[in-house]
């Protein structure tokens, strides 16, 4: 009965508690804690090393976690890996790989196959309706290693959109894609935020984030910081997250006085 | 008809069948002393022509083989080939075809997973467990055989996976270091089975190289059962393999048990190598693995017909292999069938549609000789700038000054104009007029090259002094949308950086005073149409 009582809204998309996770033995990220509510964009910022991508694997299951737990809707992630969308690094794959940008995209339809099954045409409709949607159905049928950066980049959006997941995760997205793409990117997330779904985005340019995201996670091998951009995004909390980094300090010190 | 019985091809070979044989050696004696005695030309060439056939067709048989004929022929053989009455040949190429088929589709998997050095080190780590499985019952029994040869590959992959993870060792160490170890194990036991009473008869060795001839029913059985295994799981869970080949952390998050899935195509691909020893042979299987593949990558952007070409290009080295490998008087199979599939490589990577080198070389000789055309065009167009459109003919003489070369490299160039439908040569070929499409093409160019000018001066804010040798190379480039873009942002395009007019579209239309066509030619599907 509870559990009915629970409406989704309740049930935030992601929860993580005391989350360790090290990598032969030095920590990489360390007792991190964190609630996401429903229908927000949050972007996931620090310096290198500070464990975003990290993260984001651990809250998925993809790397194994030293101590602490992570539910997704309430449940271990391996019970709600339908509901989960993956951006990956776009560099975390052969784009010499022998497959259409047609064919990467379907993949997005494989989770909620399961196994053996083969996609349908309600499937293909689905792919090029998500191709369209980043505008590159024109390159459906194009092998993926003739494709620039920021195609590449909008083709694993594509195959995001067509698991119509309800959270989201998103490495580096507009990690060396041109400004158009990076446009198109932000309004789509903006799309997905207005129907409900929760996304999660690692991030490493500090000046945009505060226009992109409606919550910061600021990370440096523990979260320093979490919350609505507005109050998060300030001189303190960055210093804590990037300390002694001159440069990007720098840069941050430019973004607040020009934004302010 | 019986294998034995002489078969005339031609008339020159009758004499080469057995039946001719009891003359054969009278006739070797006529040719030597011809051949002494340097005289008799005229009779010499069909005795050196039909010896010369003798030496390469009737190599003496030495080796053990199939059914019981002390000498024969090389057509012979090749007959008793493809008659099939032999049931040791229907054997052998339906055993070779099969593992080529098998080892076809694996090797794809292996190849797009970046993983070939882990089928070359699989294949070597089996052989211990060929010579225990020998050892078994002291027989060539293919179960045990079979078992034995699996059990070794999943030992030496599973001290691989051991080395990865406890040690600072990288992958390609510790499947070197397997590799070598497991061959070693190998060859002792190998020698030492020899040694054995019945060892040397048991033709264990054929395993090292391979021996097409060797196979007997139940291997077939059994690389019949593999390669539908290989066939029916590849095809069920292609949707799995692909996924989890292309993107294995996405596989996860879309819930596949890619840990399974892999462990799932190496079992099958230790089966594959194992069905295929007896055949290839424990040094050159991994080559079976990965050469149709490779030779499939090559002509191919799709997986699944990655898989088809692999299983193809494999079905057609193994029965090649078979086949030649009979007719040698079955010498070693494996070398063979490695041949023929390195054979499909090298046409594949000389000749492919696409990534082939004679395809890439053919591209790039059209465009250099496209951009080469298009700067004789843009050095005519100079040269009637220069004297204000006074006239149309241009002569060699002015063209090659304008382009500081000889009056030869200009007069290839112009007769490639003139091929290309560019331009018309007279007086002698020492004029040069341009066609329509000529002048159309060459306003095109001239006006890429001073828009690309200005744009790079006037936006970009490069010094004027800067522009002009990276225009030469973007002319050559620019698409019909990059220049409408060009023409959108810079509005005035009279005059380029240097003061040169550009050439506008009325221009072009108008023509040299040659008589332009009604049809209407618009400047970017001149572009696109040349392209």
């Amino acid at each position: 009965m509870r559990g009915e009582l629970l409406s989704s809204a309740d049930v935030p998309p992601l929860e993580i508690h005391d989350l360790t996770v090290a990598y032969h033995k030095k920590p990489v990220l360390w007792g991190a804690d964190l609630v996401v509510p429903t229908g927000k964009l949050v972007g996931i910022v620090g310096p290198n090393g500070a464990g975003k991508s990290t993260l984001i694997k651990a809250a998925m299951g993809l790397v194994p976690v030293s101590s602490g737990w992570v539910k997704v809707f309430g449940e271990p992630v391996a019970k709600n890996f339908r509901r989960v969308g993956y951006v990956p690094q776009r560099e975390s794959v052969d784009w010499d790989f022998p497959v259409s940008v047609m064919d990467v995209v379907l993949m997005g339809r494989y989770g909620k196959l399961g196994l053996l099954k083969r996609p349908s045409r309600a499937d293909h409709d689905k792919a090029r309706e998500c191709l369209d949607k980043v505008k590159m159905l024109p390159y459906a049928n194009r092998q993926i290693s003739n494709l620039s950066g920021g195609q590449q980049q909008r083709v694993f959006l594509a195959r995001a959109l067509a698991q119509e997941s309800d959270l989201y995760f998103m490495d580096e997205p507009f990690a060396g894609v041109d400004a158009a793409t990076e446009s198109a990117i932000i309004a789509l997330l903006h799309e997905l935020r207005a129907a409900g779904k929760t996304l999660l985005v690692v991030h490493h340019d500090l000046p945009t984030a505060r226009n992109y995201f409606d919550m910061l996670l600021l990370l440096n091998m523990r979260v320093v910081a979490f919350g609505p951009t507005e109050e998060v995004f300030n001189y303190e909390t960055l210093q804590k997250t990037y300390g002694g980094r001159l440069t990007i300090l720098s840069e941050v010190a430019e973004a607040v006085r020009t934004k302010t | 008809m019986r294998p034995e019985a002489p078969i005339s091809f031609a008339p020159g070979f009758s004499r080469l069948s057995r039946a001719a044989k009891p003359h054969l050696p009278c006739e070797r004696e006529t040719l030597c002393s011809s051949l002494r005695r340097h005289s008799a030309l005229r009779c010499l060439l069909p005795h050196f022509l039909s010896a010369i056939s003798y030496l390469l067709l009737c190599i003496p048989a030495h080796a053990a083989r199939i059914g019981d004929i002390s000498e024969t022929s090389l057509w012979n053989q090749a007959f008793r080939f493809f008659t099939f009455q032999d049931p040791a040949v229907r054997y052998a190429l339906l055993g070779s075809m099969l593992l080529g088929i098998s080892c076809g589709l694996l090797g794809s998997f292996i190849v797009v997973r970046k993983m070939a050095l882990v089928g070359d080190a699989l294949s070597h780590a089996v052989l211990p467990g060929v010579a225990l499985g020998f050892l078994w019952n002291m027989s060539k029994d293919p179960v045990a055989i079979f078992a034995g040869a699996t059990l070794a590959g999943l030992i030496g992959t599973g001290v691989v996976h051991l080395l990865k993870q406890t040690t600072r060792l990288k992958e390609d160490t510790a499947l070197g270091l397997v590799l070598a170890s497991f061959f070693a194990v190998g060859i002792c036991l190998l020698t030492m089975i020899q040694r054995l009473p019945t060892g040397n008869k048991s033709g264990i060795d054929k395993f090292l190289f391979g021996q097409a001839a060797a196979i007997g029913p139940g291997d077939v059985q059994l690389m019949g059962v593999v390669t539908g295994l290989a066939v029916v799981v590849i095809t069920l869970l292609y949707k799995e393999f692909l996924v989890t080949s292309f993107d294995a952390q996405f596989a996860r998050v879309s819930g596949f048990p890619v840990q399974a899935l892999h462990y799932a195509l190496m079992l099958l691909l230790a089966f594959a190598v194992v069905i295929a020893l007896q055949a290839v042979g424990v040094v050159l299987v991994s080559a079976m693995l990965i050469t149709p593949a490779a030779a499939a990558y090559l002509l191919t952007d799709r997986m699944h017909r990655m898989l088809l070409l692999a299983a193809l290009f494999g079905l057609a080295a193994g029965a090649l292999g078979a086949f030649l490998s009979f007719l040698g008087n079955n010498l070693p199979t494996g070398p063979f069938m490695v041949l023929a599939a390195t054979a499909v490589f090298g046409a594949a990577f000389l000749f492919g549609p696409r990534h082939g080198v004679i395809a890439r070389w053919w591209r790039q000789r059209n465009r250099s000789a496209r951009t080469q055309r298009e700067n004789t065009l843009k050095a005519i167009y100079h040269v009637l700038e220069a004297r204000d459109f006074q006239g149309e003919g241009v002569s060699l003489r002015e063209l090659a000054e304008r382009r500081r070369e000889t009056l030869e490299d200009v007069s290839a160039q112009a007769a490639a104009l003139r091929a290309n439908g560019h331009a018309t040569l007279h007086e002698d070929g020492n004029q040069v007029f341009l066609t329509p499409d000529g002048w159309q093409r060459a306003c095109a160019i001239v006006r890429n090259h001073r828009l690309w000018e200005l744009y790079l001066t006037n936006e970009a804010r490069v010094a004027a002094d800067h522009v002009h040798e990276d225009a030469e190379k973007i002319e050559h480039v620019l698409g019909e949308e990059t220049v409408r873009e060009l023409e959108r942002r810079l509005g005035n395009i009279a005059h380029d950086p240097h003061g040169r007019r550009i050439p506008d579209l009325a221009e072009m239309r108008r023509g040299t005073g040659v008589a332009v066509t009604e049809k209407s030619m618009g400047y970017g599907q001149d572009i696109q149409g040349h392209s």
